[in-house]
């Protein structure tokens, strides 16, 4: 498949802002500043960036509670993503989501999700409006190994598959459920594999090759796009931090991290840029634009009120605001 | 005006904004060609296609899923669950995710969704196609409730709950589907405005579903002695017309409260609580609640009668309070 320079270096911009993002994420809650929990996404920004790259600002995608990488892979705004983080007033959730719920209907972002699985169901809806109306926009529903244990999994893929919904369903498979590796919690190897169970194409690339991805991707997003339903990508990557941050993955044994860190997504297509031509200058000129949205974004988080308490009860309804008759 | 069933209305409701709106759409299991497990959607295949009243997989965690993630990208769809029961299986789509993401979202996100639920005893289905779960529901911010008790009600309900830009679980009692009354007006009734199905001075009976019926007929009996019970259906449990509520308290000064849910944690509590806390001084002597018993229902149609409240359960409170 015939990539051009243009494409690369907007995967590389996707993937550079994701683990930039993290970085800081990393260093901001170890700081305190950002409250409740976060988890980190970093080591599989190929998986979302190659995804991202197929699809147009309106297509859908659904996401997980490892989710920041997804967000900002579809577009969502790093100043909003971080004030959310940080519980503010100007977030994208208004400080009342977090880490784990920053959605962004704007950009089709349906939304991060504390449930492991529940994303599938709600990427089946919204491929059935995409079909329903037809038109021409697909869904991406992102989720990991774990999920795929799920019952929401089965029901889901199912139903995409009878109704030929225009679903792209992306297992980030990084071998972990928290702290169950997948020889543990599944006995098989290929989760792509499970596709055959819905007479659907079942795919699984080096999630760590961006261009693999994107090549997969294209291809599923391709045939969605006609009418041809859903397909199943098995995107092998490693989640290089614990299940959260705070977890110290005692569970994963050191040469495998180390083995993985080697494959880190990053600097391999930083080699492939510059066999295609890419200089160092170009290369700095977007990691540079890349710093300076970021400490923009930490600014705005920073410098942005606290909610007002009266907020609370907002936006629970379109309608009415709750009433809180006594305490 | 005309005669219709209590199902027959809700079909009339639901197919009134099919003809209108094309984003209406219903799907559930056996609602297509079959026409539904108790017959509420039969002829709605034929007239609106296969494309808008869809068959589903017995998969109820991605019924309701997908009436989430079409809700929030443009369609207004509405999902039927076979019975209530059932909604314990998709129930993390439902707490989660439907009541959950205008919230969590900042507001940002819309989800006009129905979800049909079938509910209530009285016909032998025994314990796990009879249960009434209204305290499920009504527990969950980010919900709406109705839960109408006539054919007219039923049809303006309907109406409203598909308007409603938030996800509305709409209860449906599978013993009055055949129950015949007038329906005069084809408009929607709001939602969150009660009826006061029997104007009464001495006692006010708040009662849902099908126990309207029961506090109707102990009215009746009452009435022969004297005594006169004002009968009060909220028609929707979230939001509760509770201006309402202490209009007729106001009047009467004594209330009982009738639902068909098991008694302890049943929302008829709640209701009892409101009252207790906002209009104590109104009372002349404390909310009695009347519910099932708490046991799970049983299949016997000797064992269910048992187990159901009914009108002597009304006219006995209503004694004991006098």
């Amino acid at each position: 498949m015939k990539i051009d320079k243009e494409q690369i270096q907007d995967m590389y911009l996707r993937m550079r802002k994701i683990r930039e993002f993290e970085s800081k994420a990393q260093s901001l809650f170890a700081e305190g500043k950002i409250p409740g929990f976060v988890h980190l996404y970093l080591g599989e920004e190929a998986a979302a960036a190659g995804v991202c790259a197929c699809l147009d600002d309106e297509d859908f995608i659904t996401s997980t509670h490892r989710g920041h990488g997804h967000i900002i892979a579809k577009g969502g705004d790093l100043k909003y993503m971080m004030a959310e983080l940080y519980g503010r007033e100007t977030g994208y959730c208004k400080g009342k989501g977090g880490s784990m719920h920053i959605a962004d209907r704007e950009r089709g972002i349906l939304g991060a999700n504390g449930i492991v699985g529940a994303g599938h169901n709600i990427a089946v809806g919204a491929g059935l409006t995409c079909s329903y109306l037809n038109n021409g926009k697909v869904v991406v529903c992102f989720f990991g190994d774990a999920s795929t244990n799920q019952g929401t999994f089965h029901e889901s893929l199912n139903l995409a598959s009878i109704w030929k919904l225009p679903v792209v369903f992306v297992c980030e498979n990084n071998y972990y459920g928290i702290s169950m590796s997948q020889g543990r919690h599944m006995s098989i190897k290929d989760i792509a594999d499970r596709a055959s169970a819905y007479g659907i194409p079942g795919i699984a690339v080096d999630g760590n090759d961006v261009l693999a991805v994107y090549e997969a991707a294209s291809e599923a997003v391709a045939r969605a796009r006609k009418g041809h339903g859903p397909t199943l990508i098995e995107c092998k990557t490693y989640r290089q931090r614990g299940h959260f941050e705070g977890d110290p993955g005692t569970y994963k044994p050191a040469k495998e991290q180390e083995e993985w860190l080697k494959k880190d997504p990053l600097p391999r297509l930083v080699n492939i840029m510059k066999e295609t031509g890419f200089t160092d200058d170009e290369i700095a000129a977007i990691d540079n634009s890349v710093a300076a949205e970021l400490a923009a974004a930490i600014t705005f988080a920073e410098e942005s009120p606290s909610p007002k308490v009266e907020s609370t009860v907002e936006d629970v309804y379109s309608d009415i605001v709750e009433e809180v008759r006594v305490r | 005006m005309s005669v219709m069933t209590y199902g027959e209305a809700i079909r009339e409701g639901m197919s009134i904004r099919m003809r209108e709106d094309n984003n209406v759409v219903l799907f559930g299991e056996d609602v297509g060609a079959f026409g539904g497990c108790f017959g509420v959607t039969a002829g709605m295949f034929d007239e609106f296609g296969e494309d808008r009243v869809r068959d589903t997989p017995i998969s109820e965690g991605v019924i309701i899923g997908a009436a989430v993630g079409s809700s929030a990208t443009g369609l207004r769809p509405i999902a039927e669950l076979m019975f209530c029961d059932f909604l314990t299986v998709g129930m993390d789509q439902l707490v989660n995710q439907a009541a959950k993401m205008r919230y969590m979202f900042g507001g940002k996100i819309s989800l006009p969704m129905v979800v049909r639920l079938p509910l209530g005893a009285g016909v032998s289905a025994a314990a796990q196609h009879s249960q009434s779960l209204e305290a499920w529901v009504t527990h969950v911010p980010g919900l709406k409730v109705v839960y109408p008790s006539t054919p007219q009600d039923a049809l303006g309900l309907m109406l409203s709950s598909i308007d409603d830009n938030n996800p509305v679980m709409y209860l449906e009692h599978k013993a009055m589907y055949a129950a015949k009354g007038e329906v005069a007006s084809l408009d929607p009734i709001p939602l969150g405005k009660g009826d006061i199905k029997r104007a009464g001075t001495d006692v006010t009976v708040i009662a849902t579903g099908k126990m309207v019926s029961e506090a109707l007929a102990a009215a009746e009996t009452l009435a022969k002695e004297g005594v006169e019970l004002e009968v009060l259906d909220p028609r929707t449990l979230n939001p509760l017309d509770v201006g309402l509520i202490a209009q007729s308290i106001e009047k009467t000064s004594r209330v009982v409260v009738i639902t068909e849910e098991c008694k302890r944690g049943g929302f008829a509590g709640e209701i009892s609580a409101i009252i207790a806390e906002e209009l104590f001084d109104l009372l002349d002597g404390p909310p009695i609640r009347i519910g099932a018993l708490n046991s799970p229902v049983p299949f016997a149609p000797v064992l269910e009668q048992y187990y159901l409240p009914n009108k002597d359960d009304v006219i006995a409170a209503v004694k004991k309070l006098a």
